[in-house]
């Protein structure tokens, strides 16, 4: 075909929405972040949009589709993928592009945070938040505008602090009853700022990297790295210098586009993405709990334009070998 | 008297079996499902281990359905499984739920109580029919352990994905209606027999991965949202060496007759932790060390949120990973779990096994290109 080719990446994560376009050289044409707001389907199309509007994408040829985070598969039925990618693996991918040779990987986002450990360029071991998700990027939003800071101004406010409070970071509701209580005995917004900062951080690595071995070097990604507060705190908590990637807060979308890019120069395949015009379409996702058997499986159904485009979540197969046929679930 | 008795995984066939011989009527509750834990976690303490919630779910389904009387096999096990009959037994009380709870271990009060317990079950001691429905019990969960690993072995080289899952699925619903030892064992040979004839690309080399942890969610695919299949379809064959007849025979009636029981485990565990602390923690760690020396190429361990033995054996479980380099996934289940967050972890993890994987067998080559 000779003409040059794009990848596209996207992440569907539970704060943000984030696309990534790279070329045949790994090299970031565009990028975006937006806000989910908790309709992934509309981000998707403000995203596509702003993407249509930013670039010509007529001349954009898309050789390949990525998707990644809790709304990938979602993503993928609209978009049409070529790779569907868990996040922990586009995060490990993205993070080894930047910085050859890493060696450990912090990612906090919106509500989940993980720990990465490569070893020779291989994941060695992660683990991520199981029951519970204090210290994430959805619990400082919070907290920013309850003390009507804006978020991103949120970690400069943590340098300026003169001296430390401590705050109870185990749990988020407690840590918000013990930032007003300590408002309350006068503390300066600055040092409880920047006493959360190191109570998230103590979490972290008390409960998510114990007995993992944190060697350099670290980059810490997601769109907590943002918070030069957190950064600050992870930095005299170690005692090492932390690396953030230029695009920290797209690792994902950018790991997912590499790892289309990979997969489709392997297979060598034509793209199943549907255009840049597609999320134009009517969506709609329900879901419906199957009655056929004792699994009770939650059945997801998307629609485009009142017409079934896929069907997700049965055990047995049943629906979602049902590709595109106009029976309903239910 | 109407019996019931709680499920776990494919357990429901051994039990059946040995209540058909013995012609005891009985009710078998629906397989466990969403909403039978919803029932168990309405009455049950929220601090309670899922195991125990699920089980109040299926006593009371099958009280609706008619069920008087429960059947247990207890313990006088360290940990909270040897309570667990008092426990169900004051909760179904106290939701106004009028059953009677009948263990089958070897009580304090010796033989006489287990006698007694035996002649209840059975209507009468006919000792030869005893003896020859617990033979056919024991044949059976021993066979059905083996159809079920032969899924373990087919599922991840089957041509076309999803032909295990069918033919096992309908395996357990007939099995629902299959009665008497005899007939089932036809079932399971025509099952197999099926399973064999599965087409299979008999030159893939699956990962493997072992599969250790507490025993109720290491068995039961309702708790750990079917992690054998899901691993099979991803192209990984599993295994689990703690299963039900090796339950039955092992521990309750190799104990009972005073019988030598496999060892293996336990030697195995013998650096890392001497003793049998409750549950299956010296399981999980001599178990993870035994596939571990057989090549394994993963492990994941799986246990509901508050398990005690379990989590002292995932505190173990970092040092033998580092030991013999094997990578270890833990997986905490309870009634709030999320399935999607779930498979994440599960995916990342086999991403991790098949890139250690490619290294190790391309090593040379990129240590040449690396020069």
């Amino acid at each position: 075909m000779g003409e040059t080719g794009y990848y596209l990446g996207i992440d569907v994560g539970s704060v943000s929405t984030n696309l990534v376009i790279i070329d045949e050289e790994d090299k970031v044409l565009e990028k975006l972040y937006i806000r989910t707001s908790g309709q992934p389907i509309n981000a998707l199309r403000n995203g596509m949009k702003t993407l249509t509007n930013r670039l010509n994408t007529n001349n954009i040829h898309i050789k390949g589709v990525g998707t990644t985070g809790s709304g990938r598969q979602l993503a993928s039925v609209i978009l049409g993928a070529d790779i569907v990618k868990n996040e922990i693996t586009t995060h490990a991918v993205a993070a080894q592009k930047m910085v050859p040779g890493v060696k450990t990987i912090l990612e906090i986002g919106g509500q989940d945070s993980k720990i990465i450990v490569l070893r020779n360029g291989v994941i060695y071991d992660f683990a991520m938040n199981t029951v519970c998700a204090a210290g994430t990027g959805s619990f400082l939003d919070r907290q920013a505008s309850r003390l009507e800071i804006p978020i991103e101004e949120f970690g400069g406010y943590a340098l300026r602090s003169t001296s430390p409070v401590r705050i109870a970071g185990r749990c988020a509701v407690f840590a918000e009853s013990d930032m007003i209580h300590k408002q309350q005995t006068g503390h300066s917004t600055e040092d409880i700022i920047n006493g959360l900062c190191e109570a998230l951080v103590r979490n972290y690595l008390n409960n998510l990297a114990k007995s993992k071995e944190i060697l350099e070097p670290i980059v810490f990604q997601g769109g907590v790295a943002a918070n030069v507060g957190i950064v600050a705190a992870f930095e005299r908590a170690l005692g090492k210098k932390i690396v953030i990637p230029k695009y920290h807060d797209v690792m994902g979308a950018f790991g997912a586009a590499l790892i289309a890019k990979e997969e489709m120069t392997r297979k060598n395949t034509k793209s199943n993405f549907y255009g840049f015009g597609t999320t134009e379409n009517e969506y709609k996702a329900k879901s419906v709990e199957c009655q056929d058997c004792s699994n009770m499986c939650e059945v997801i159904e998307i629609s485009a334009n009142s017409e079934v485009i896929a069907r997700w979540g049965d055990r047995c197969g049943k629906w979602s070998e049902l590709d595109g046929s106009s029976e309903q679930v239910g | 008297m109407k019996l019931t008795f709680p499920h776990m995984g494919n357990t429901y066939i051994t039990a059946k079996t040995l209540l058909d011989d013995l012609d005891v009527d009985y009710i078998i509750p629906p397989f466990n499902n969403k909403k039978a834990l919803e029932i168990g976690t309405k009455y049950a303490p929220e601090l309670a281990c899922l195991p125990l919630k699920i089980n109040i779910g299926n006593y009371i389904q099958a009280y609706e359905k008619g069920a008087d009387t429960v059947l247990i096999t207890g313990g006088c096990g360290p940990c909270r499984f040897g309570y667990y009959c008092e426990m169900h037994r004051a909760i179904l009380k106290d939701a106004g739920y009028e059953m009677d709870i009948l263990t089958l271990e070897m009580p304090n009060q010796g033989v006489k109580e287990l006698y007694r317990r035996v002649k209840k079950l059975a209507g009468g001691f006919n000792a030869y029919k005893i003896i020859k429905a617990l033979k056919n019990t024991a044949q059976i969960s021993k066979s059905v352990d083996e159809l079920e690993r032969l899924t373990f072995q087919v599922r991840p080289r089957e041509i076309k994905k999803g032909s295990t899952d069918k033919i096992y699925k309908i395996f357990l619903n007939k099995a629902l209606k299959t009665n008497g030892s005899e007939a089932l064992k036809k079932l399971i040979k025509a099952t197999e027999d099926e399973l064999r004839e599965v087409e299979v690309d008999r030159n893939f080399k699956p990962l493997k991965v072992g599969i250790v942890g507490e025993i109720y969610t290491t068995i039961d695919p309702f708790s750990n949202f079917n992690i054998q299949s899901k691993l099979g379809n991803m192209g990984i064959e599993v295994n689990r060496r703690v299963t039900i007849s090796e339950w039955v025979i092992d521990h309750i009636i190799k104990n009972a007759l005073h019988l030598p029981r496999d060892r293996s485990h336990i030697e195995a565990a013998k650096p890392y932790l001497g003793t049998m602390i409750g549950g299956h923690a010296q399981e999980t760690i001599g178990n993870t060390i035994l596939h571990a020396k057989e090549g394994y190429d993963g492990i994941v361990q799986v246990y509901p949120l508050t398990c005690m033995p379990e989590i002292v054996a995932e505190s173990i479980l970092p040092t033998i990973e580092k030991d013999f380099d094997i990578p270890i996934l833990t997986l905490i289940i309870d009634e709030m779990t999320g399935e999607a967050g779930y498979v994440t972890r599960i995916e990342a993890f086999v991403d991790l096994l098949r890139k250690r994987k490619e290294r190790t067998e391309h090593g040379r080559d990129w240590l040449l290109s690396g020069n």
